[in-house]
């Protein structure tokens, strides 16, 4: 079994290299937080994620967690675990120190999460969601609703919960039903609310669950839903947790993964109703929803990460380990070499290294949408600000979308590395492969994230800012070629990605305003594609810079080498993948809609 | 009162330690360091008695390069109140340490000074001993308790036939084993209120210490690596083995 160690060097490479951090710290509002604060704020958070929190992992999975008249435990060790993790001060990382958070840079809390996800993805549901909901209310909360939940939930003492799906209404919430009555000063909701991640549990004081309700007279639709903050002990006079609020957890999912972390049915308001306070005005809840969901989906595609790293430090300690076969150079006649570790067979090393770089691409992404959310929040110049707003908008569906099916893919290429022992359970690699399973699917589906994409995204904005960012990967030419010889397939692949990319966007911006169906037909094809070479993007960067490093005489060999072929790995192996899904953009969506019902 | 706590910096126990290629030493550069994880305890330990009211100040000292800084600033999470470091690089002896460290007791003046028992990186355990020595302070290595009363201390050490119970006149050394305590995590709160905490640095001169090592490295390589075992018919076999081929008895 592996131990988990938060890969810093590659993160510091990351977020300085690639995302920007400088520029990020240089924000109003970040004076205080320096290079230094940030590797001190990673090392210790490693540290904690090695110690405490990957070593209840394996036993999360293997006991998960237990619903008994109506009480949730969480399995063994996690309510301790996550009384340290609270008392450590890291549920308020990111929070605003209005309320006792930190306050540091949203770039900076997501190479965190990385860390708690890759240790321990069950467990960091719950503090996930809890600033989830911190989110939620930073915008439309009320002073008074401020007071009573806002420290509470950002010291953890409180954790939150969000509650949107409900049997009928998925992918679809216009089709919620859960009703929320006015009476004086609050509301009493009545309904049943499922896929609720953590919504009951013994870790914390008290649950703060969101929960998406229609008023009375609300109108059909996505336009009549309210949002409601209901907490499972309502407050006494003094703030604390009191009295049992009408609301309960009927029963708990049993699923392919995230064991440890409860997925309730909660009914709301079988006896007397349950009682909830409004958030803002009614009938906007959906749209105040909206305003976190970039977080969220960020949070997810984080996920990805964070699996796909683990599912890679497992493999890598296997192949290192594992001795089986004999290296293939002897020569016919000669006796046979030595028996090696797997490593050794060029086909586990490709796996390794498909792991290694999709894990690296997929990362320096994901904080490089981080740096552009945090600029797009704080920076002082307004076009600047704009700019780094339409940049996390694109970035945010393809980071969610495409690191979590990633993710997917390198998890499993992490069993295939252990062999037939992989498939065991013993080993534990299967468990990143199934934890993995949920990110493509909740906060949205691939097909959710790839419409987003392609409509309100690419389309609505008749493509401007894929175009943009088009532009910069092209300027990295001149850069690539520098790189000499051995570079010189990568860069051509690169080249005609970006074509690829290129040709797919103006086919999206031309078909979605006659055909949208067309284009939903071939919406994941482009995220992927849009993915696949945005990967190639930061890699193509990485390689650049690690070359410019490798210039001091003290540089990190070993450490930089390793990057630049990492890259052109990248571009060799996975990125001519581009291609295949630009052409199935282009020429595919005539055969999924000619298809009728009937003949499937 | 005060307490003075030394702390190293060394390779993070998680990494797998490698020769340099020149046989000089080990690979050092680019990788992974940590705090000690005795010293790790023994500020941990220092941390305890100021939140039970028996110490006042909490000194933290390094003896090496400038990353060190990042080591005492670590400590200063845990809960010292100010750090110092003496940047004298990297191959400092644990004498040249015990001189600088006599140096710093005599300007702090403490009642109390502890250290690790030992670095995991070159396992020395010499640095407390000789700090006892220089300043003629008694010591108490390898505690696993300790209880201060007024101008003595009692403590525990741990021996090789068990538990050694003792009463030292302060000021004293004593030295940190692994049962002390287990020490806290950082809180994220604290690792940024650290960065403020006041940190001095000084240069090995100004203490008017001579940092030359005076023992030469040969040349440092890997232990030869366990060749397999082998399974033994009967005790009578096991005996004559180890008498004859492994020479032991």
């Amino acid at each position: 079994m592996s131990i988990y160690n938060a890969p810093l060097k590659d993160m510091h490479f990351a977020l300085h290299e690639i995302a920007g951090l400088s520029e990020v710290l240089s924000l109003p509002g970040f004076e205080d937080v320096t290079p230094e604060l940030v590797a001190a704020v990673l090392s210790e958070a490693g540290k904690f994620a090695r110690e405490v929190l990957d070593p209840l992992n394996r036993t999360g999975d293997t006991i998960g967690a237990r619903l008994e008249n109506g009480v949730v435990t969480a399995p063994e060790g996690y309510r301790a675990a996550y009384a340290k993790f609270i008392e450590a001060g890291w549920n308020g990382l990111g929070a605003d120190p209005a309320y006792g958070g930190q306050g540091l840079p949203h770039t900076v809390a997501m190479v965190v999460q990385e860390i708690w996800n890759s240790a321990n993805m069950s467990f960091c549901l719950a503090p996930m969601l809890t600033s989830g909901v911190l989110e939620a209310l930073r915008h439309h909360a009320s002073p008074e609703q401020h007071a009573l939940f806002s420290p509470k939930l950002t010291a953890g003492e409180w954790s939150g919960t969000m509650n949107l799906t409900e049997p009928q209404a998925g992918s679809d919430l216009s089709a919620v039903r859960t009703q929320a009555v006015r009476q004086g000063g609050h509301y009493l909701l009545r309904g049943t609310k499922i896929f609720i991640t953590w919504g009951e549990h013994d870790m914390s004081e008290n649950i703060v669950h969101l929960v998406l309700a229609r008023t009375p007279d609300a109108p059909e639709g996505v336009k009549g839903i309210s949002l409601f903050i209901v907490p499972k002990f309502l407050l006494g006079a003094d703030g604390s947790a009191g009295e049992r609020n009408d609301v309960k957890c009927v029963s708990i999912e049993r699923k392919l993964g995230i064991h440890a972390s409860p997925t309730c049915v909660l009914s709301y308001g079988e006896d007397k109703g349950a009682v909830g306070h409004l958030v803002g005005e009614e009938n906007r809840g959906l749209e105040y929803m909206f305003t976190m969901m970039n977080h969220a989906r960020l949070g997810v595609g984080v996920e990805g990460v964070g699996l796909a790293e683990r599912a890679y430090q497992h493999a890598l300690e296997y192949a290192k380990t594992r001795v089986q076969g004999r290296v293939m150079t002897k020569m016919r006649g000669q006796p046979s070499g030595d028996r090696v570790t797997i490593i050794h067979h060029p086909d586990v090393k490709r796996m390794l290294l498909s792991m290694k770089a999709q894990t690296e691409a997929m990362r320096a992404l994901a904080y490089t949408a981080g740096a552009a959310l945090d600029k797009a929040r704080r920076h002082p110049d307004p076009a600047e600000k704009r700019r780094s707003q339409a940049l996390v908008d694109l970035l945010t569906p393809i980071v969610k979308g495409w690191c979590t099916e990633q993710g997917v893919e390198v998890a499993s290429t992490g069993m295939q590395v252990h062999g037939g022992m992989g498939f065991v359970e013993e080993t534990g690699a299967a468990q990143y492969l199934r934890d993995a399973r949920i990110t493509t699917i909740y906060e949205g589906t691939t097909g959710i994230q790839a419409n987003d994409l392609v409509g309100r995204k690419v389309a609505f904005e008749k493509g401007a800012t894929a175009m943009a960012l088009i532009a910069e990967m092209r300027a990295l030419d001149a850069p690539l070629a520098a790189l000499g010889a051995d570079f010189s397939a990568a860069r051509s692949n690169f080249t005609a990605a970006i074509d690829s990319l290129e040709s797919a966007t103006l086919w999206v911006v031309d078909t979605y305003s006659q055909s949208p169906n067309a284009v939903a037909a071939v919406a994941v094809p482009y995220l992927k594609l849009f993915g696949a070479v945005a990967g190639a993007w930061v890699m193509a960067r990485s390689a650049i810079v690690a070359r410019e490093k490798l210039k001091a005489p003290e540089s990190d060999r070993e450490f930089l080498t390793a990057k630049m072929n990492t890259a052109r790995f990248y571009a060799e192996h996975i990125l001519p993948q581009a291609r295949a899904h630009a052409d199935t953009v282009i020429t595919g969506s005539a055969s999924v809609l000619a298809l009728e019902e009937a003949q499937f | 009162m005060k307490v003075l706590v030394t702390v190293k910096r060394v390779i993070d126990p998680y990494v797998k330690v490698r020769v340099k290629s020149d046989g000089s030493g080990v690979e050092t550069a680019n990788i992974k360091m940590t705090m000690n994880p005795f010293c790790e305890i023994a500020v941990e330990q220092a941390v305890r008695m100021k939140e039970a009211g028996v110490v006042t100040e909490i000194v933290v000292v390094s003896v090496g390069a400038q990353q060190s800084q990042e080591t005492l600033r670590t400590a200063m999470a845990m809960g010292a109140d100010r750090g110092i470091l003496v940047d004298a690089g990297v191959d400092v002896e644990p004498l040249a340490v015990a001189k600088l460290l006599k140096a710093i007791i005599a300007k702090e003046n403490p009642q109390l000074v502890i250290t690790g028992k030992q670095a995991i990186d070159d396992d020395s355990n010499q640095t407390g001993q000789m700090i006892s020595a220089l300043m003629g302070w008694p010591q108490a290595t390898f505690i696993s308790t300790i209880t201060v009363n007024g101008d003595t201390a009692d403590v525990t050490r741990e021996i090789d036939g068990g538990l050694e119970k003792l009463t030292i006149k302060l000021p004293a050394v004593v030295t940190s084993d692994l049962r002390l305590n287990e020490p806290r995590y950082v809180t994220l709160p604290n690792i940024m209120k650290a960065k403020k905490k006041p940190m001095e640095v000084i240069k090995p001169d100004a203490l008017g210490v001579d940092v030359t090592p005076r023992l030469k490295v040969l040349k440092v390589q890997e232990p030869p690596s366990r060749s397999a075992g082998v399974k033994v018919a009967d005790v009578k076999e096991l005996v004559a083995k180890l008498k004859n081929e492994a020479r032991v008895i």
